[in-house]
């Protein structure tokens, strides 16, 4: 904790401005001539460091008018006559929390503790002029000024926090107190003070009765969780979240702390724990399935392991893993199992079926996936497989959940051929976007075949140019051209 | 409306300044700790740092080596460890062991901390409780402001969306507020401050009182008037993706203390190349608040511009070619150099955004913009995320879906999240949560069933614990309001219209024409009426916190008229480069200058990777 310094004795003694404040005041002075010093002990070298605040002023100045700057601090009305240049107007800085939250009324406070001397900031409640009757009386002598540094207000302690100078906070004993300082600080605005007033409530108040406190007090509460999570105190918070009754971010901090945990098997059964938070009902699914995902990912994880070593399998000697299937997402999983385990019965954990049975995948994430790892491999007749519908009658067809122009992205950006692609090009409805699909990927075949069952000799003259001279697709351009059978439009 | 550009924009007042100021505090404070010691800098102060001094100011001052914080131990040998950090807990409990460690040894060293730009509490109490207080000494870095560009200043607080908006902590405010008040007394006194914001009326606030406690010099203002906005006054702006140069570069490369690496393929060498992006490098300065789609035209123009000046030497007689070589060439090189860097940043550019589908995606996001085929944009987004395409960029898509849509609906949120934990891992639970909680990405809440549920629950309980249901109730019902807002403020120029993006006609250029950034929008609308009056419906829907305040010396005679046309823009919590460039054009066509101080520069990626919560 930070003692006030002997100097500040120097200042109440040496003001030649003591005639104008009162002595209750002439704290406010201290500190101005204060700021000014550790303004100025940034560009001039001062040997006291400890009052250093992070304000710079760049000008070597007296300070204006004194009793402008006791009025100013004194209280909040604003008094117009000596307010120099230097002022903006205050605006309400909502919501500010009522001074009175905790449902100590000020003037209680005021009756029970008049002797504490402490009532500056109470000024704004009351008429400026019985405090000011009042104060000096409660003045100690100059000399005793010592023993009472800490005699500071609420207010005036939390801006003595803002500017970094000597404060002390061990006189705040009473809830009122404490809670009054809190709200002050709240009202300054200054998330770090709020901090540093939540630490000292912290270390003074038992659990249950700051818990309470900060229920009403949103903005403090806030700041408290946050400063719990750098700390790292998750005992702490989670008892603060169950007392909040906020159960579903208790839920969520603590399943949170499976990424601290590195050893697969000790992350499952931590997960395992997690199943009983109470998360939201649909969380609670999700949450369920990780611990599943995870689960079976080490039991494929281990085999896959074994048989890639023991080179039981050609698949893994041909395109060896480059990296564990260990708490990867569901779809890196499920590629993973199209990869590897294609074709496996639903009833072993590896095989595609039952990842998506288990996980509920959706028929058009499936065949995407699949369909990625399918066409990895080239395995071409697999992809063909995946749109071949059968009706009654025998007669197969391609069907798909997705365009067909998708598909054909997909197994081009997978380096499908020519012959492939152009299969399901062909199958894209839409006229223009097969022709331009077509050219993109040099499909000449169906471009061909669809100016001439557009009969569109034009566009066929036109693609001639566009071909080698001497390609098949210049010869196949060339017969259809000389097609007498054909009626051209065009 | 292009016709009319103003050329009479008044000059930038100098800003190197601020870099003088805390390169001699710097000094100032290394040599607290006479003698030679070895220096430990935050990962993240280390680009700060360079702007404003090099190795050999450090080791002028008895710094003997330097190190990244790294949260390991250390091999120093040094007797006097000097670390300059950000006041975070995470970094002070790594000190905290080092000093430990080195006690535990027996090994006698002195330790400084510096925290930039200020120390926290927390911070204290933790040395505090480790019992090393005494072993440390603590003192303040107040470098507040680094100046990037003459027109851009950053507080390199990429931190402060987060704390602020997420976490609800404050600890930043009087930051700003002394950042402002710095700003005030050595380029004000400011006449007019407008804001819109809890926090930027919070910024307002504790600069006046640090006013008010300080002392003011009198003297000609260079900057007259401010503008404070918070960052979630207008949250989907930094999600678009970015078209303009400056933007898309940022977007792509990421640029760093307005600094980029170009790696091997812009460069077309063996070496990556680190690169200063400002008003400085004269190829640069002319396209980076060009429309991307124009910056292939103007590159090549200037190709050829210099293949005529290289080809005037042909022709000329010894003496001609002395003065040339002497005068133009070495200029003409410059040039040359920066020239087939850009053009190799647009070209490599232009080759990952085709990879990406980008025209789709930008079709998807104008689409969302605009309110139209909904449904479309929901599939294409489902899409992106089964295919495991960006985490980031799906999660991106969702959050504008659900900002322009005041929320998802309950079954679309369900099963888009669904698809997203199982494509992206179940952890993103976190990241969800965390979206939540800031309104990016949200379900639609019946409105009346709320207000009703309210009501009958309100009166069921006292008065304490009502006020806190309405806070949980209001937190839910926060609602973007995009669609009406942008109605008010005509934000989605029509769509029948051509755009042509040569003659930009106004703001919405930055995105082909599709949208006017809601906060430069707001910026030129309270300048233009002088306050709020008219905007109170708009003001109302972002639920604004917003004020217009003049200070006593707003009447002062004296007062710059030039000074009055300097606009001072404050981001809290952070603004993109294509809202510059928007403030940029906005300036030129109004005759103002436009300052812009953000606490850090953002854009879509870090605004979303700073709500993740999935690693450990």
């Amino acid at each position: 904790m930070i003692r006030g310094k002997p100097d500040d004795d120097e200042y109440w003694n040496s003001s030649k401005f003591k005639a104008f404040t009162f002595d209750d005041e002439d704290d406010d002075f201290t500190r101005l001539k204060e700021s000014k010093r550790a303004v100025n002990s940034i560009l001039v070298e001062d040997e006291d460091e400890e009052d250093e605040v992070e304000k710079v002023n760049w000008s070597g100045e007296p300070v204006g008018s004194i009793s402008w700057s006791v009025k100013e601090t004194a209280s909040n009305i604003r008094s117009t006559g000596e307010v120099r240049d230097l002022s903006f107007p205050k605006i309400d800085t909502a919501p500010s929390l009522p001074k009175n939250s905790s449902g100590y009324s000020l003037s209680s406070l005021f009756k029970g503790k008049a002797k504490t001397g402490s009532l500056q900031s109470f000024s704004e409640s009351f008429s400026e002029q019985s405090l000011r009757n009042y104060a000096p009386e409660l003045r100690k002598p100059k000399s005793e000024y010592k023993d009472y540094i800490s005699d500071w207000t609420p207010e005036e302690t939390v801006k003595r926090m803002q500017q970094g100078k000597a404060y002390s906070l061990e006189k705040f004993h009473f809830l009122q107190d404490k809670l009054l300082l809190l709200d002050e600080a709240v009202n300054a605005h200054d998330g770090n003070v709020i901090t540093a007033v939540l630490i000292f409530l912290k270390k003074s108040l038992s659990k249950e009765i700051l818990f309470r406190e900060l229920i009403a007090r949103e903005i403090a509460l806030r700041h408290y969780i946050h400063y719990l999570k750098e700390m790292g105190e998750h005992k702490h918070l989670v008892e603060l979240f169950k007392s909040l009754g906020r159960t579903e971010d208790m839920a969520l901090m603590q399943y949170r702390d499976h990424l601290n945990i590195k050893d697969e098997n000790r992350r499952r059964d931590f997960l395992k724990n997690c199943l009983s938070l109470p998360f939201s009902q649909e969380d609670a699914t999700h949450v369920l399935d990780h611990y599943t995902l995870l689960e079976r990912q080490i039991i494929i994880e281990a085999n896959d392991k074994h048989v890639e070593s023991s080179s039981q399998a050609d698949i893994f000697k041909k395109y060896p893993r480059k990296a564990s299937i260990l708490n990867m997402p569901i779809i890196t999983t499920l590629y993973y199992s199209c990869f590897y385990h294609y074709g496996e019965s639903e009833g072993t954990y590896s095989s595609p079926a039952n990842i998506r049975k288990t996980f509920r995948i959706s028929d058009k994430q499936f065949l995407l996936t699949c369909l990625g790892a399918r066409a990895k491999l080239k395995a071409w007749f697999d992809v063909d497989a995946l749109f071949t519908t059968k009706n009654w009658l025998g007669y197969t067809k391609k069907r798909s959940p997705i365009g067909f122009h998708r598909i054909v992205d997909i197994l081009h950006k997978n380096n499908a051929p020519v012959q492939v692609l152009q299969e399901y090009v062909n199958l894209v409805e839409d006229t223009e976007q097969k022709i331009s699909l077509a050219q993109k990927y040099k499909c000449h075949d169906v471009i061909i075949n669809t100016y001439r069952d557009l009969k569109d000799r034009q566009l066929l003259i036109g693609y001639r140019e566009k071909v080698e001279r001497s390609s098949p697709e210049y010869r196949k351009i060339e017969e259809l051209l000389c097609n007498s059978q054909i009626r051209w439009k065009n | 409306m292009a016709h009319s550009v103003r050329r009479d924009a008044p000059e930038l007042p100098d800003f190197s300044l601020l870099k003088r100021l805390a390169r001699d505090q710097l000094i100032y404070l290394l040599e607290q700790l006479p003698g030679k010691k070895d220096l430990f800098i935050e990962a993240d102060l280390m680009s700060p740092l360079d702007r404003i001094a090099n190795v050999t100011t450090l080791k002028e001052h008895e710094v003997d080596k330097l190190y990244k914080v790294e949260h390991k131990s250390i091999v120093s040998t040094s007797d006097q460890l000097c670390f300059l950090i950000r006041p975070r807990i995470q970094t002070v409990k790594w000190i905290c062991d080092v000093v430990n460690a080195d006690k535990a040894v027996g090994k006698f060293r002195r330790y400084k901390v510096i925290f930039c730009p200020q120390k926290f509490y927390a911070c204290e109490t933790l040395l505090e409780e480790q019992g090393i207080i005494g072993d440390v000494t603590t003192d303040e870095w107040s470098f507040y402001l680094l100046p990037l560009d003459d027109d851009i200043i950053s507080l390199e607080l990429p931190e402060f969306f987060r704390d602020n908006f997420l976490e609800g902590d404050q600890r930043w405010v009087r930051t700003a507020g002394s950042a402002l008040h710095l700003l005030h007394s050595l380029y004000g006194p400011f006449s007019k401050v407008y804001g819109i914001g809890r926090c930027s009326k919070m910024a307002y606030e504790s600069w006046r009182e640090q006013v008010k406690e300080g002392e003011q010099r009198v003297r000609q203002a260079d900057i007259g008037n401010v503008f404070l906005i918070d960052r979630d006054v207008d949250l989907v702006t930094p999600l678009c993706s970015q078209v303009v140069y400056e933007g898309l570069v940022d977007d792509i490369f990421r640029i760093k203390c307005g600094c980029v690496e170009f790696g091997p393929d812009v460069t077309s060498s063996d070496k990556s190349m680190k690169v200063m992006l400002n008003s400085q490098d004269k190829v640069f300065n002319e396209i980076r608040n060009e429309h991307f789609s124009q910056v292939f035209g103007f590159l090549s123009q200037k190709a050829r511009n210099l293949q005529t000046a290289y080809d005037k030497r042909s022709g000329m007689d010894i003496k001609q070619m002395k003065t040339f070589v002497s005068e133009e060439l070495k200029g003409l090189k410059k040039e040359h150099r920066l020239l087939s860097l850009h053009i190799g940043a647009s070209e490599s550019m232009m080759k990952k955004k085709t990879k990406q589908d980008f025209q789709e995606m930008l079709k998807t996001e104008h689409s969302l913009l605009e309110g139209f085929e909904i449904r479309e944009c929901i599939s294409f987004i489902e899409e992106h995320i089964n295919r495991q395409a960006s985490m980031v960029e799906s999660m991106r898509l969702l959050c504008l879906l659900s900002l322009t849509e005041n929320g998802l609906l309950p079954k679309d949120y369900r099963s888009l999240k669904a698809q997203y934990l199982q494509s992206y891992g179940v952890d993103h639970l976190l990241t969800f949560s965390n979206l939540k909680q800031l309104g990016l990405l949200v379900e639609q809440q019946p409105g009346e069933t709320l207000t009703v549920m309210e009501s009958r629950v309100g009166k069921l309980v006292n008065d304490k614990t009502a006020g806190k249901l309405t806070d949980a109730f209001s937190s839910l019902a926060k609602k973007s309001n995009f669609r009406a807002l942008s109605r008010r403020l005509n934000l989605v120029p029509k769509s029948d219209e051509e755009y042509d993006l040569r003659v930009p006609r106004d703001m919405a250029y930055i995105f082909s024409g599709a949208y006017i950034p809601l906060s430069c929008k707001l910026i030129e609308q309270v300048l233009e009426r002088d306050g709020w009056t008219g905007l109170e419906e708009v003001t109302r829907m972002i639920n604004g916190h917003e004020f217009a305040v003049t200070g006593s010396n707003g009447s002062d005679p004296r007062g710059r008229s030039d000074a009055q046309r300097i606009i001072l823009v404050m981001f809290l919590g952070g603004c993109t480069y294509s809202e510059i460039s928007a403030l940029r054009f906005l300036g030129k066509e109004k005759g103002y200058k436009f300052v812009v101080v953000t606490t850090a520069i953002t854009n879509s990626a870090r605004v979303l990777e700073s709500m993740l919560d999935n690693h450990a």
